[in-house]
């Protein structure tokens, strides 16, 4: 018998089933050159083993790598993604994930603890009512999915940066790694983390983040593609080592930055 | 004055770069830089190099192209799995992001070239719309010569030039999509994020558009496909 959807307020039922098989990796995806009959004429041209799956996706890697660093560069830590007015907001605005929004976690906020760790001085773990006292910050910015699509929302918790001075963070570390209650995780570059908008975020338009966008806590980074925005967040670490992200592990560009 | 009568004969004599051209009003332009065509031969060597990189680019970014729009449809129709390059999003991004190098050095070295040697300035310019509809009614009757390929009728010429600022529209369009916080003016100039988007999908339709003419055209006169090949 299929589960009742529970109704979220401004969430469209329609919007939360969006198909995420789109992103899912097919069992042949090792081969990015499968199907690409455009290419055809070039695989006889070259009569060689450079187009060959593994050897091209070896490359393709390779350069977006190479990506990573040039967006670095590119990335400016004094430039703000556009700000829109509250007229401008998405309504419904979408959930996205792998899963639909019935397997979306569902977490009990009273139970729930933020667990912070790695080059940080204070590793004490923060409850949801000791993180709702603190200052608040505000945005309301464009979600930029990496499937193209994007949506303007609004969000409100604190800054990432002002969280990560308030724990003792060593801001010289490289990375920022964060866990998610379902299994998903993500890094992040520090000049990102610091980043003025990059928001520890825990209200949607004002109210309680709903669990289709997060529930309790969301990272808000409108200066990185969507899927560089976890959700659900369990656990965050400073640390030097690249700690990779679920989409990222299967192909997707590190930095996504926009 | 030999060359220029041996060339109008269709002398296929080896050249090289390096011998010394007639002096005629024509040529003294690209003397200086040595690298223009030699006489009789209607592509110089980097007009060949380039447009065959470019091809290959090309082929690559519209083929990752269509498999990342598939993503997320701007309308109501997706292109097929077999035509696409990249098998999935993830696939196609990374070819995409990795031949917009190819496609935008060659492009640079292409434009740069064709600006300094007086390429562009020989060979695409004046338009005149006079000109422009003579031949095309002409072409459209069928009756356009193509004795010379080393002279381009009107309606080449505003279709290489038009292609060009395609090419310009859909590396800045392209952009503003990839990096609309960095580049936001850019993103701005061209409507916004989401508007931007349609500019790029329209750019790559008026490139596609003129490729299956190019390509077609192409065919029919061999000889041009020739030059392009061996440079004559």
């Amino acid at each position: 018998m299929p589960r009742q959807r529970k109704a979220i307020p401004g969430v469209d039922p329609k919007l939360l089933i969006k198909d995420a098989a789109k992103l899912l990796p097919e069992p042949s995806r090792r081969f990015f050159l499968r199907g690409a009959a455009s290419l055809g004429a070039l695989a006889v041209l070259s009569g060689c083993d450079i187009l060959d799956g593994q050897t091209s996706e070896d490359a393709l890697r390779e350069i977006s790598t190479f990506n990573d660093r040039v967006q670095a560069l590119l990335f400016d830590p004094n430039t703000l993604a556009p700000e829109y007015p509250d007229s401008m907001i998405t309504r419904p605005f979408p959930f996205n994930a792998y899963y639909s929004e019935d397997d979306a976690p569902e977490i009990d906020g009273d139970k729930w603890q933020l667990e912070v760790g790695g080059r940080v001085d204070n590793k004490k773990p923060w409850t949801l009512s000791e993180l709702n006292k603190l200052p608040e910050v505000s945005q309301i910015t464009r979600h930029v999915c990496v499937e193209g699509w994007s949506a303007i929302g609004s969000w409100q918790g604190l800054k990432l940066s002002d969280f990560l001075k308030m724990v003792g963070a060593d801001t010289r570390a490289k990375y920022v790694w964060f866990q998610c209650a379902e299994g998903y995780s993500n890094t992040i570059d520090m000049p990102t983390a610091l980043h003025p908008q990059t928001q520890l975020t825990l209200k949607f338009d004002h109210q309680t983040l709903p669990r289709a966008y997060g529930f309790p806590v969301k990272i808000r980074i409108p200066t990185k593609l969507g899927f560089k925005n976890p959700k659900y967040v369990t656990a965050m670490w400073v640390q030097n080592n690249d700690g990779g992200g679920y989409w990222e592990n299967q192909g997707y560009n590190w930095f996504s930055g926009l | 004055m030999l060359n220029v009568l041996s060339a109008g004969l269709g002398d296929d004599r080896n050249e090289t770069s390096e011998r010394s051209e007639p002096m005629s009003v024509q040529t003294a332009a690209h003397l200086p830089l040595g690298i223009d065509a030699p006489h009789g031969v209607v592509h110089p060597i980097w007009v060949r190099v380039t447009h065959w990189i470019n091809a290959l680019a090309m082929l690559m970014m519209i083929g990752s192209g269509w498999q990342i729009y598939d993503a997320s449809p701007l309308f109501g129709f997706a292109f097929p799995r077999e035509i696409a390059l990249g098998n999935w999003l993830a696939g196609a991004l990374l070819w995409h992001f990795a031949a917009m190098w190819l496609l935008v050095i060659n492009g640079l070295v292409y434009v740069t070239l064709g600006i300094v040697t007086g390429r562009f300035r020989r060979k695409l310019f004046p338009i005149r719309p006079s000109d422009v509809l003579h031949d095309l009614f002409a072409a459209l009757r069928g009756k356009l010569s193509h004795d010379d390929l080393s002279v381009y009728n009107a309606v080449q010429k505003l279709l290489y030039l038009g292609i060009l600022v395609v090419g310009v529209v859909i590396v800045l369009s392209g952009l503003s999509i990839w990096k609309p916080v960095q580049f936001h003016s850019l993103t701005s100039f061209f409507g916004g994020y989401n508007t931007a988007r349609y500019v790029h999908f329209a750019a790559m339709t008026a490139i596609v558009t003129f490729l299956v003419v190019h390509v077609t055209l192409a065919l029919l006169v061999p000889k041009s496909l020739r030059a392009m090949i061996v440079g004559r």
